[in-house]
């Protein structure tokens, strides 16, 4: 496949200042410079605006369904010629996703590769003339800037019914801080943190712009800190996404078809992990865990009876016939992260092939 | 639109880490201050009409906004069911007025309730919903959370995220179509209040939210119904009755290639009696192009049962464009045995718990003291002076004072009761062949060229329904006949309908219902003079009406009469007749 023609990308990301702050701190500095600050005048309303970036979002689709589990989530045009900069997850595990752009046209897509640290993906339409934004040519926000959010939340626009448009401003530029019991989010990285519900389902994937509709970055996924039950507003600037983009379209991280991938001489097992699913009774099973061996790599990470595997490494798991093929590509000893579902949660779970992994990254930056 | 690209101008242009108040000693620039001044003084505009709705001895309650100087206001029809006929309502001036239900709408969520006691209420204007572009401002005022105790409204503030959205019904109710979403946070409490554009106008009510994972709190997501699909129904609310939507008799899908086209259609509809057919294509509905279902559903959604709505549909490269009359979604009775299932849960009576409620706002004429107030089984005297139960009535006394309104009007462009009952018609018809009408009491007699057609009228009017291809226009002629001769309160059985335009696509007219001799007829009323400009009786249910337009009204002996009367049927002409001579009593024999 054709995935690196005519697309723009700049040899040098633009300058992210990433800082740290507390998010008090960054709010307090907020309405400071909101009651402080010059103006620079707008020639364009809100409503032009949104007019002008509509034709460059796109309504995602594909599988899911559950509550939880949408099947549907929000993306960007980042070439005319149609690629797609979208969010990795479980919407794109599916052997048809569709993409409906602005003007209601219904096309099929091709996943061109995943970036699994950045949970990002990039997809091809057949499609040529489309609008698009040029990531070359995203711009930085600084805080208390006003932004304007493009998502198709709750998948509430159908067609070529426009996506939804929110309005608010940059609440802090701050370092995504994840780790289990807080974010569960494979990103460690720069954010902007808005005070825009961004986190609402079929969201993620969406644009974040300013206000004369320069893209700034894309809405990331739904983000629930455990501890404290409330959920982040965030978005990737566009500066960390372009190097994730360059790499997926030069073709290193290409998806690999199911055919063309190879496995292992040892491979990653249940039974090494100390997993047992529930019995294998139909052609699609959900992958059920039955029971966890005491003293295994499964126990001591946490998974419990009862989990539903519902992805491995960020690919769908759809039945316990999947989790073991999905397994069989693995390398014994690799790190794998499984993610289950468990009273209504999605948690993330990182294993260590036989041995239990204990690194120490759980805590630094 | 000046007004969005004020506000849209109001960038705070920050350098990132530069906190410190450098800035502070020069003053903000002239443009954000007059945007500030704008909104300020908008938002100041939008308060005073702003409701705060208290039900169930204040536990419970929403939103409102009034929208005229009498008192009515609009909300919720979930926030006013459970309410009951009689609420409290308290506006930002500080006074709890009593407050009666005055129609509802279950489908479209909507309730129009009237606040009692003044002439001269503080009320908001209507604006123009359809004219909302995604991104404009959106202000929303109401109690979310029922915090305003001191009846001051809670203001939040957005944009527009979506216009012409559609959210699925629970069951065949509180369908949300062709809505506004914004991200203005409207929270429980928000329910029935107003959604104002930038300059005040009101341009929605506000009802729903998605909400799911975070529990009922506002996650930014908002939806209002369109104060122009409210414009349609305020005259069918008025008129003090359970109002219903409207279907097309038709359901439509997507095709394979991306049409929306029929995929059932029932035989007793006026849509298929107008030719649509199954696997026709819509085209247009209303002032809709249709390219999906949902819009589709947005453009159905708006109309109120019993309109007519132009229909464009194409078979075979062809369009086709006809009037169609919309049959109710709900059948007779289905809507009030669905509002019997959610009635209020009993609530443990209780003692108010908001302690600071006011206990010495002002006392107005039949005010009761607190006690009383948030006691529900006792109607204030007020309220009961508006409130007349009747069973498929929201409040029955809306009705009678309009079927009163009407028939003044009409009866001061003449009272024909105080002529002959014996009229003779005579005039002619387009190709100058001459006709004749004899009208009385019992007896209806057409005389035309081609030969006589007569009746003689018994109690059923089935006997009647002749000539051929009119519909039973001797049958239409005597229901006339009698409403002019008889009146309002020896017709039949009347109701008066709400407001609707003529025709379908002509100015909005005052529909009353007479129900005599086992046909339906609608007659249709120039609000402003009173005059009939024209009726419809329906013979038989699921048939085209017979239709006689009236116009050239002249007087007579001070008795406004039509001097042009033209005969519809399935959307023909059958006939049009230029009255030349009107005779009352013997004058008319030959």
């Amino acid at each position: 496949m054709q995935v690196t023609r005519r697309i723009h990308l700049p040899r040098h990301s633009v300058d992210f200042t990433s800082r740290s702050a507390t998010f008090s701190g960054v709010l307090l500095g907020a309405l400071l410079t909101l009651l402080i600050s010059g103006v620079v005048r707008a020639d364009v309303s809100f409503a032009d605006v949104a007019d002008s970036v509509q034709p460059k979002v796109v309504k995602i689709y594909g599988a899911g369904g559950l509550r939880g589990l949408e099947a549907y989530q929000s993306g960007i045009l980042i070439s005319a010629e149609g690629h797609v900069l979208t969010v990795a997850s479980h919407v794109l595990d599916s052997d048809t996703v569709t993409v409906i752009l602005s003007d209601g046209r219904k096309l099929e897509a091709t996943l061109v590769g995943t970036d699994r640290r950045l949970e990002l993906a990039v997809l091809e339409l057949e499609a040529d003339d489309l609008s698009y934004f040029n990531l070359q040519n995203a711009v930085e926000a600084d805080v208390a800037a006003r932004v304007l959010a493009f998502s198709n939340l709750f998948g509430v626009a159908t067609g070529d019914e426009p996506l939804s448009v929110m309005q608010g401003w940059v609440a802090a530029k701050t370092v995504l801080n994840a780790r289990r019991g807080t974010f569960k989010t494979p990103y460690r990285g720069p954010v902007y943190i808005v005070d825009v519900i961004t986190d609402n389902p079929g969201a993620a994937g969406g644009a974040l712009t300013n206000h004369h509709g320069q893209l700034l970055g894309i809405l990331g996924k739904e983000l629930r800190d455990a501890r404290t039950n409330t959920w982040l507003n965030y978005a990737l600037p566009i500066a960390q996404v372009i190097p994730a983009v360059n790499y997926i379209l030069s073709g290193k991280l290409r998806a690999a078809s199911e055919g063309n991938r190879e496995r292992p001489s040892r491979s990653l097992t249940l039974s090494a992990l100390g997993i047992m699913l529930v019995p294998n009774v139909l052609s699609r099973t959900p992958a059920y865990i039955d029971a966890v061996h005491a003293d295994s790599t499964a126990h001591a990470a946490g998974l419990r009876p009862d989990d539903l595997v519902v992805m491995l490494d960020g690919r769908a798991v759809e039945s316990c016939r999947s989790l073991r093929s999905e397994l069989s590509y693995i390398e014994s000893d690799a790190e794998i992260t499984i993610t289950v579902l468990r009273a209504g949660d999605l948690i993330l779970v990182p294993l260590r092939g036989g041995r239990l992994n204990v690194t120490t990254d759980e805590t630094s930056p | 639109m000046k007004h969005c690209a004020a506000i849209a101008g109001i960038l705070l242009a920050v350098t990132t880490g530069a906190w410190a108040s450098d800035d502070a000693s020069s003053p903000p620039h002239p443009d954000v201050l007059a945007a500030e001044a704008e909104r300020v003084a908008v938002i100041a505009s939008i308060i005073p009409p702003t409701v705060a709705v208290f039900a169930n001895g204040g536990q419970g309650g929403g939103s409102g906004v009034v929208i005229s100087p009498d008192g009515f206001a609009l909300t919720n029809f979930h926030v006013a069911q459970p309410a009951g006929n009689a609420m409290k309502c308290g506006l930002p001036d500080g006074v709890l007025y009593d407050a009666v239900i005055v129609g509802v709408d279950p489908t479209g969520d909507v309730a129009l309730i009237k606040l009692l006691g003044r002439e001269d209420f503080p009320y908001a204007e209507l604006g123009n919903s359809d004219a909302l572009r995604i991104g404009d401002p959106a202000i929303v005022a109401g109690n979310p959370f029922v915090l305003a105790n001191d009846f001051q409204p809670t203001i939040t503030y957005g944009v527009v995220s979506g216009t012409h959205r559609y959210q699925y019904p629970s069951g065949t109710l509180l369908e949300y179509a062709d809505c506004i979403q914004t991200d203005a946070a409207i929270n429980p409490g928000n329910s029935g209040g107003p959604l104002f554009n930038a300059q005040g106008e009101l341009v929605g009510i506000n009802g729903r939210g998605s909400f799911e994972k975070r529990g009922r709190v506002n996650v930014g997501v908002g939806y209002a119904i369109s104060i122009n699909q409210i414009k349609k129904f305020l005259g069918y609310l008025k008129s003090g009755r359970v109002v219903d939507h409207a279907t097309l008799g038709a359901t439509v899908s997507t095709s394979e290639d991306g049409r929306v086209v029929v995929d059932d259609i029932l035989e007793s509809s006026d849509a298929y009696r107008r030719g649509l057919r199954y696997d026709d294509e819509i085209v247009r509905f209303g002032q809709r192009d249709i390219r999906t279902v949902n819009a589709m559903k947005n453009a159905l959604g708006i109309y109120p049962r019993g309109w007519s709505v132009p229909l464009m549909f194409r078979r075979d490269g062809q369009s086709v464009r006809r009037m169609v009359r919309l049959a109710g979604l709900h059948s007779a009775g289905e809507l009030a045995r669905l509002l019997q299932k959610p009635v209020e849960p009993p609530q443990p009576k209780e003692k108010p718990k908001h302690k600071d409620q006011p206990d010495e706002s002002p006392k107005r004429p039949g005010h009761p003291n607190i006690r009383s107030i948030l006691n529900k089984s006792q109607m204030p005297k007020v309220v009961a002076d508006h409130f007349e139960k009747r069973p498929g009535y929201a409040n029955y006394h809306f009705n009678r004072i309009n079927q009163d309104r009407i028939w003044q009007a009409f009866v001061a462009r003449g009272d024909l009761s105080q002529l002959d009952s014996r009229w003779t018609i005579m005039g002619s018809l387009e190709s100058d062949d001459p006709v004749t009408i004899q009208l009385s009491e019992d007896t209806g007699t057409l005389i035309l060229l081609e030969g006589d057609s007569s009746v003689h009228y018994e109690d059923d009017l089935s006997a009647a329904i002749k000539p051929p291809r009119t519909g039973g226009l001797l049958a239409a002629l005597h229901v006339w006949h009698r409403w002019a001769t008889v009146g309002l309160t020896r017709f039949g059985e009347v109701y008066y309908l709400g407001t609707m335009p003529l025709s379908g696509d002509g100015p909005m007219v005052d529909v009353l219902v007479g129900t005599y001799g086992g046909a339906e007829t609608r007659f249709y009323f120039d609000p402003n003079t009173g005059d009939l400009l024209a009726l419809e009786m329906f013979s038989d249910d699921d048939v085209d009406p017979c239709e006689i337009y009236f116009s050239q009204l002249r007087s007579i002996n001070g008795h406004m009469l039509p001097h042009r009367l033209e005969i519809r049927h399935a959307s023909a002409t059958y006939a049009v007749v230029e009255v030349k001579e009107y005779q009352f009593g013997d004058e008319g024999e030959n």
